[in-house]
């Protein structure tokens, strides 16, 4: 997976975060993922179609979950309340959003697909073709993890590969 | 949250009233809360297109902030159906996917402005004032998250 795709994404998140939580924030561990992803808390998932494809996960552990939401929302939230959910899927739909905004920009189209909630307890394996960087933003609510798995499209990868031996 | 003058309709003194889209609950928790500070009133929500054009027909508001990427009918579509309806609408896309192409595809099909998500009250508030124009005035009052 390039580092062009990534950083657009790393960088939507610190601005998405920074301002929700009106503090800054840190990267912490970044890995790659072998195994099947492993949900950890409230995850929303969005899909990307188009000159990439593939999916971002945001997770958070419940607690964060919370103390996130309640940031963003302004008020004190229960764990049992939808807006919980709801945010978790905002802020990944403002991330990508943000994200894809810019790789648009670069000449790369896309679909981003609405996000939904990631229910199940594990994920599709990665592969070689859409290995998976999990990237945990460090907050002052609590971690953040975003698990980005991209591959450039079949069809862009020939365009590139033509342009390239012009 | 930041304080803002109120905007009012110049035509008789009473908030402007907004229509507000977006297919997640949060998001329009978020504008709202917004507009309040504006010294706005929110008289309808829409969490589809589809919705958005019945709820405008039913409220006739005097802005509406509507999402991009929803269910159903996504929200440059429905700007569209609206306008090609009431020309007068005032209509500011409100997305968080906001490249070149999508800005110009939502200005041409009726949107009068775009603004970025995560939305800036500060920005916001200026847009709001410009579709406005004429039809808003800003009164010495501070808004209702004063």
């Amino acid at each position: 997976m390039k580092m062009e795709l990534i950083q657009p994404f790393i960088n939507a998140a610190d601005a998405v975060l920074a301002q929700g939580l009106q503090s800054p924030m840190s990267i912490g561990n970044l890995s790659m993922e072998q195994e099947a992803y492993r949900r950890k808390g409230v995850a929303a998932l969005v899909l990307l179609t188009g000159d990439i494809e593939g999916r971002i996960v945001f997770d958070l552990d419940p607690e964060t979950a919370v103390r996130v939401a309640s940031c963003f929302a302004g008020a004190e939230l229960p764990e049992s309340d939808e807006l919980v959910r709801e945010t978790v899927c905002e802020l990944a739909n403002q991330v990508t959003g943000n994200a894809i905004s810019v790789l648009n920009d670069q000449g790369f189209h896309f679909r981003v697909h609405p996000p939904v909630l990631h229910i199940s307890e594990h994920g599709p394996q990665s592969t070689e073709d859409t290995e998976a960087l999990v990237i945990c933003f460090e907050t002052a609510r609590g971690s953040v993890f975003m698990n980005i798995a991209l591959r450039y499209n079949a069809c862009r990868s020939d365009e590139l590969a033509t342009a390239a031996g012009r | 949250m930041e304080q803002f003058a109120s905007l009012k309709r110049t035509k008789d003194g009473q908030p402007v009233r907004y229509l507000v889209v977006d297919d997640s609950v949060f998001a329009r928790k978020n504008l709202a809360r917004i507009v309040e500070t504006f010294g706005g009133q929110v008289a309808g929500e829409a969490g589809d297109g589809m919705t958005a054009i019945t709820e405008y027909e039913r409220i006739n508001p005097d802005i509406v902030l509507m999402d991009i990427t929803m269910p159903q009918m996504e929200g440059i579509e429905a700007a569209e159906k609206i306008v090609g309806q009431h020309p007068e609408a005032r209509i500011v896309m409100v997305s968080s996917v906001g490249y070149q192409e999508n800005i110009v595809a939502a200005l041409q099909r009726g949107a009068r402005h775009f603004v970025q998500k995560p939305v800036k009250p500060e920005v916001l508030y200026e847009v709001i004032k410009y579709v406005l124009g004429e039809d808003g005035v800003v009164s010495n009052a501070a808004g209702a998250g004063a």
